[in-house]
This record gives structure tokens, sequence and C-alpha cells, in this order.
């Protein structure tokens, strides 16, 4: 038994702490993102909830179906979800070890973003010139408050791709690295998918 | 490795720290063991401040009509009494105990992420001190621990509660929720991946198994509730109408996401105080622990039940009798593998060979009590009876002998019971008993009369009662014993500042105990094991210790588990660099970053409270700079 144990080699990348495949054969960064999405679930979860909860209560107006545009905001999701596919060929580039593009797809996929979130200022803008403001009514307090956080997570998703970028750019994010992006993309995926989510009970849901 | 060339080193504005000791090496030590300890001295420091907080408060009712605190200040106190008690101590320890052991009793030499690990504990330091940061600047929070809304929504305007307090208090949790949700995954990711091969779940000590489901718990209940504090922020200070009865909003919605937290919180709480009393139980009882399997799932029962038992805090809010005959139902329910989990510690103990040493004596005062408060628990299941009781000291009773009677006894017993291996010594005995002692009679003395209290009518939360309504002798008995539970907590620090450096000797192997961290030398050496052991059994280091022979009957093996830890090679004091056998250990090097990023959040606490963005503009560089200074820096560096 003392060879079995002298046999293994002690400073296996494990050993050492840091990241390896282990257990359920996803290396510890991995599964701490998808670990940290699930727990964002409910947190965008609490919110779609109070937004339902509140839908059609409210005395005064501005009603949903008075401000919501449903054919722009389509096309704005429709950049976001577009951002997915060039989030998979970044990947696909930097495991091919194909590095300019890795940065050509990176940047689409931030600027992709960016579009969505320069379509939700638009949004924001238009529906306070209209009359729904964070202190119209639950509706406006419900639908800002849930939007904006998918917003925010946008835009920290957007400055996560740009430091990429700006890595790869230097020439610090090789190949090897490539789970860097990885981890990056579940991020991204996960922001597109709560859009899913929101769009269809938020936007398309009659009331 | 290609990358570390190709890495250019930082533009020098911190070198990074190399020290592993001295007093600055805490600051940016990653040793999940240094972070325990200081998770758990953190957290026994505002155990203190907690309980002196409790000592104001049964001052100020030891007698009818009491004058000490006006009822201002006693809302303050005791809503941070409870939020002190809840975030600052009971999940720290518990962390702070889990951080030391997880590694140790899996065969790890480090969690999965140890710079998160130590930016876990920086975030408690910093929601802590922001907490009570509000006594001095605009008011302490006065809404009580779970801040009921539209007390605590109302728009500062209309002012329910002036002040800022419930805003400290919305974002100081929802600040100290980041660092739970880190340490959260950090634990699952580390119990997942990182088990020394063998180490199979169901070999797991029940201690790790319990935190495993606490790590869930946690990682699920965090979010709903910073999402409710998001939203009694916003009702305050932006003018939504989330909470706001006057536009439409719904009180009961905070109540459902608080409790959807809150019930699971209960059980973050004490599942902690199952799982070391599962671990003291069996050592000191010479046995295995009785239906280890059934333990495990009864703990992983709890913490699905957890979920499904919320709405039992709200039974006073005409929920309907459809919704309340559920939870009363579902609140039953979660009773049978609670009581499983007692008759197992009962069949754990029954029949061996007892050692009343301090530990087991915590371990045993854990049973009685947790089973009294599990057993006024029930109590509250049923509606009738839960709807006279509510919003009175009963209730008060109850949680005390579930939080304090269990939890806070099952983590003294485990600060006893691991004391040897943190520090190689042992606390002493006989102030360990006079401590247990003048606590349960200092514990039961407060909290006992308090059912009755409760019962003949005396609301919680009350800062002042009149005479003659036969409340007086109680509340009297109540006082004493909260000054002999400080009296005796006295005991416990004195014990443990002195024997940590003046206590008996205590060899590796501190209680013939049965799990991995008992294999290797104490104090640990930084990488824990020299050579990561290979698992073969659950309590495989008994076995390695013990057989049985024909009968039955335990045999110590001659050459067994005393010559393996003997021969174990045991480092030295080269911090890790150079273990026998010419191998190199690479420990993850410390790092300033965790504590930079931590140090920000207080600033963006005060730009939100204050609604002053100046506050923001340091908070944010602090933030940004140690986020990317972190992500920059490789968690080991290279040997220079």
């Amino acid at each position: 038994m003392a060879q079995e144990i002298a046999a293994r080699p002690a400073a296996t990348p494990a050993a050492r702490g840091e990241d390896a495949h282990g257990g359920v054969g996803v290396t510890n960064t991995k599964l701490g993102m998808w670990l940290f999405l699930s727990s964002d679930c409910l947190f965008f979860g609490a919110f779609i909830s109070a937004f339902l909860l509140y839908r059609g209560r409210d005395q005064a107006g501005p009603k949903p179906s008075d401000v919501f545009d449903i054919p722009f905001t389509s096309a704005t999701s429709f950049i976001l979800l577009m951002s997915s596919l060039t989030m998979v060929l970044a990947l696909a580039a930097i495991q091919r070890g194909d590095h300019r593009r890795v940065r050509i797809w990176l940047l689409a996929t931030a600027l992709f973003g960016a579009t969505f979130i320069g379509g939700q200022i638009f949004e924001f803008t238009e529906f306070s010139r209209e009359g729904l403001k964070l202190d119209t009514n639950l509706f406006g307090s419900s639908f800002f408050v849930l939007t904006g956080l998918h917003g925010a997570h946008v835009t920290a998703g957007i400055v996560w791709l740009l430091s990429l970028w700006g890595l790869s750019l230097q020439g610090l994010l090789p190949t090897e690295n490539a789970e860097k992006v990885e981890v990056a993309g579940l991020y991204w995926h996960f922001v597109d998918v709560v859009w899913i989510v929101i769009f269809t009970l938020v936007y398309l849901m009659p009331t | 490795m290609a990358t570390a060339t190709e890495v250019k080193p930082l533009p020098v504005v911190l070198r990074r720290p190399r020290a592993t000791q001295g007093f600055w090496s805490w600051f940016t030590t990653v040793d999940h063991k240094k972070i325990g300890i200081m998770y758990s001295v953190t957290a026994l420091a505002f155990f203190v401040i907690g309980g002196i907080e409790a000592l104001l408060i049964r001052v100020q009712l030891a007698g009818p009509d009491g004058t000490l605190l006006t009822a201002s200040q006693y809302n303050q106190l005791f809503t941070m009494h409870g939020t002190t008690m809840v975030f600052l101590m009971g999940m720290p320890l518990a962390v702070g105990i889990a951080n030391y052991l997880i590694p140790l009793q899996i065969g790890a030499r480090d969690v999965a992420f140890p710079r998160l690990n130590a930016f876990g504990y920086w975030v408690l330091v910093a929601g802590g001190l922001f907490l009570y940061s509000s006594f001095l600047f605009g008011g302490a929070p006065d809404g009580g621990w779970f801040g009921y809304t539209p007390l605590t929504s109302a728009p500062i305007a209309a002012g329910a509660l002036p002040g800022h307090g419930p805003d400290y208090w919305a974002i100081g949790i929802a600040m100290l929720g980041i660092g739970s949700t880190t340490s959260a995954i950090n634990f699952l990711v580390t119990i997942i991946n990182m088990r020394a091969p063998g180490m199979t779940l169901m070999r797991m000590p029940v201690f790790t198994w319990m935190m495993f489901v606490v790590a869930f718990l946690t990682l699920f209940a965090i979010p709903i509730v910073t999402a409710a504090l998001i939203m009694v922020y916003f009702d305050r200070n932006l003018g939504t109408g989330f909470f706001v009865g006057g536009v439409g909003g719904d009180p009961l919605l905070y109540q459902h996401l608080f409790w959807l937290f809150g019930h699971p919180e209960v059980y973050i709480l004490i599942l902690p105080g199952m799982g070391i009393v599962s671990e003291i139980l069996p050592t000191f009882s010479k046995k295995p622990l009785f239906g280890y399997a059934v333990v495990v799932f009864s703990g992983i029962a709890i913490g699905f039940l957890g979920w499904g038992v919320w709405a039992h805090h709200m039974f006073a809010t005409g929920l309907g009798p459809v919704a309340i005959s559920a939870f009363a139902l579902s609140t039953m329910l979660i009773a049978i593998p609670t009581g499983v989990k007692i008759f197992n510690w009962l069949g754990t103990v029954w029949g061996g060979s007892v050692r009343l040493a301090t530990p087991m004596l915590f371990a045993l005062g854990f049973i009685g009590q947790f089973t009294i408060g599990g057993l006024s628990g029930v109590l509250h299941s049923v509606v009738p009876s839960d709807t006279q009781q509510t919003d009175t000291y009963f209730v008060v009773a109850h949680f005390h002998y579930v939080l304090f009677g269990g939890l806070v006894f099952g983590i003294f017993g485990g600060l006893y019971y691991w004391f040897p291996k943190i520090y190689g010594r042992y606390m002493d005995e006989r102030l360990g008993k006079l401590n247990f002692w003048t606590m349960v009679i200092g514990f039961n003395l407060t909290f006992f009369p308090m059912h009755f209290l409760g019962l003949w009518g005396l609301p919680r939360r009350t800062y002042r009662y009149d005479s003659g309504m036969g409340w007086d002798t109680l509340n009297l008995v109540a006082t004493i014993g909260a000054f002999t539970i400080a009296v005796s907590t006295l005991v416990f620090l004195v014990n443990a500042i002195v024997s940590r450096h003046r206590g008996a000797p205590a060899p590796a192997d501190a209680w013939d105990g049965r799990s991995l961290e008992w294999s290797i030398p104490s104090p640990p050496p930084e990488y824990n094991f020299a050579e990561i052991p290979t698992v073969h059994a659950r309590d495989d280091f008994w076995h390695r210790k013990y057989t049985e022979d024909d009968d039955g009957r335990l045999v110590r093996l001659p050459a067994g588990g005393a010559v393996a830890v003997e021969e174990r090679p045991t480092g030295g004091d080269d911090g890790g660099h150079g273990a026998p056998g010419g191998e190199h250990i690479h420990m993850p090097s410390p790092s300033f970053f965790p504590l930079v990023l931590a140090s920000g959040l207080p600033f963006l606490g005060y730009a939100a409270v204050w609604k002053d963005v100046l506050w923001a503009i340091p908070g944010a560089a602090l933030v940004l700079f140690g986020m990317y200074a972190w992500a920059m820096e490789p968690p080991t560096a290279e040997d220079s």
C-alpha cells in the first residue's frame, strides 16, 4: 500500500489547488461558473415573479400595450441572440488556435451586445417620454428593475468580452487559455437565455 | 509552461506578497486553514458583540417599565442582535470551521478557489463593518432581522422608519450575500472535484456532507433575498412601489421572498451543527455513526423539504385554508428526517464506550436542547396553536432552543474538538466542563421561561411591559440566565486564549479520531497532506488503526494508524516548498487582491445609502483594480 500511495504523483494540478478535471469531469472554473449561473437563475426568478404578480394590477397607465414596440424589441432581441452564435465562433476559433478570428468574433459579440444595450437605452428613454417611469406605477417599477438588471448583466458581459479581446490583442490569451473564452461564453449564453424568458413573459405574453 | 513565459509582469503597483508567516501574512493569505481561523475568530468577535446587545436587551426587560433604553434604541439593538447572530456569527462560524476542515476531511491540499475563499472572508469583514458603521452614521437598522415591509420599504419621505437604518440593512445583507455565495460555490466545487482517490461521496465524513447540502441551500437562497433587498432599496430611495400598498404593491410578496430565503437559512444554520455532532458522537463512543447513509439522506431530505415550508412563518397573514394546510403538512413532514437523525445519534451513543470529554458534553447538550426546540417547532406547524403563539416570546424561546441550544452548542463542541488539530494543544478540560455546565444552566435559565412568558401573552419586540401581568419574575430569571451565558462565554474565551500556548500538548490523533484530518500532524503543514491519501473505506483512518476480532470486539492493529502517523513525512518549516522525497509541492501564492476588491464594497454601499456618487468613485476604482489585477495574476507565483 505504501508503494501504491507513493506511486501517485502528489503534485497533480488538482493537488495543487488549480483547475483540473476532477469528480464530474468539468474543470473547477467551469463548474464554478455553472453554479454561479444556477444561483443567478433564482435572482432573475424573483424579479420575474414580481413582474408577473403585478401584471394588470395597475389602476393607472401606461399599460404594457401602450408603450411596447414589439417589432423594435424583436429586432434587438434577434441581435442579442445572434451574439451567442458569434460567441460560439470565438470559442471555436481559439480552440483551433486562430487568434485573429478569436479577436474578430469576440469584438463582434461585444458589438452585438452593445447594440442590444443601445436599443434598451433608446427604449427606456422612449418609454419615459411616453410617461412610463420607474415610479409611475407597478408596471414601471417591475419592468425597469427587471430589464435594467438584465441590461446590467449584459453590460458586465460586454466589459468581460472586451477585456478578453484586449488580452488577445497583447498576445496574453494563448490557446491554452481557451477556457477563459469558454467560461465567458457560458455567462454570455446564460444572459441570452434569460432574455428569451424575459422577452416572452414580459413583452409577448398578452395581458 | 508556455503561458508563464508569455505573461508580462504587471506594472508593479503591488508586488506579489511572499510572506506566509507573521502578522501581515494574514491579510494576503489564501491558505484555507488560516482563512478558516480568521472566519472563526471574526465570527466569535461578532458573537460577543451580539451577546452584549442581548445583555442590554435583557437588562432593559429585567423588570417592568425598564428605563435603560428608549424604544428606538431597543429597536436598533434587537435588530442588530438578530442580524449579527444570523449573518455575522452563525453563518461565518460554520463557514470558518468548514473552511478549515473540508479539505482535510476529503484529502485535498486546499479549496478549489483559494483567492475567492479569501475574498469571501474580506467581504464578511467589509459587510460587518459597514453594517455596524450605521451606529455612527445615520442610525442602525431597526426593522427587525427580517425587515418586514412596508415598515422598512416605505419611501424615506413617508418614513415608516425614519433615518437610513433600513438602507444600511438592505445593502449590508446584500453585500454579505456576495461573500456567502462565493464561499458556497467554492465549497461545492471543492467537494465535487477535489476529493482524494477513493473518497466517494458515501465515504465522506458527515460534517463535509452537511456543508455540501448547506452550500447548495446558500447558493439558491441568497439570490432570492438579494432580489427582495434590492426591491426594498428601490422602494425607499427611487420611488418604486414593489411593497407599497398605496400603489397596489403587495407587502406579502416581501414576506414570501424573504422566507423563501429565510427558511432554508434556518437549515443553513443548523445543518453544520448536525454535521459536527455526527463527527463528535462516534469518536467519543468508539463506534461508527449509527446508520451513516440514513443520516446523510436525512440531511439531504431536510435540505429539499426546507424549500417547501416557508409560509409557516406567515400563518397569521391570512393566506387561505388551502395554502395554510399544505404548509402545515410539509412542516410536520420535515420533523421526520430531523427525528430520524436524533434517533441515529442516540443509536450511536447507545452501547458505546462513552468518554464524557468537553466536546462530547456539548454534543449531548445539542441533542437534548435541539430536541426541545424541534418539538416546539412542531407546535408551530399546528396552525391554531401557531396563530396563538405568533409574535410572542414563545417563538423567541423556540428559535433560541434551535439556534443557541442547537447550533451554538454544536459549534462550541466542534471548537473544543478540533482545537487540538488547529493548535496542537488541547483546551483545558476543567475550564471546558465549567464552560459547558454554566452554558447549559445559563441557556435554559434564559430561554425556558420564555415559553411560559410567550404563552402568557408577552409580545416579542416590546421594549417595556407593565407590572402586574405576571411576567416580572420570569423576566428577571431570564436576565440572570443571560448573564450566566456571558460568564460562560468569558470562560470559553479565556480557555481558548490560554490553551493556545499553554494547553496540554496534543498528538496528531488527539481524540482517537476516525476521519482523515487526524492522520496528519497538528497543526497541519501548509500543504496538509505530504502525499495525497488513498481512501479505502468510510472512516478510513479508523480502519487503519483498528480491526475486529472474531467476537466483534475492537482490536488495535499493532502497527496500524499510529505508525502511519509517525512515519508520515511531516514536511517541515520550509513553507511547503520542499517536502521529503524531493517532491515540490506548489501551493497557491498569497495575494492582495481579494482584500482590495472587498474593500471597495463598503464605499459602493455608502454611495447607495447616501445617494452620493462621490463615494462610488473610490469604491468602483478599488473593485475594478482588484478584479483586473486578480484576473491577471496567476494563482501560483513562479519560483523566483
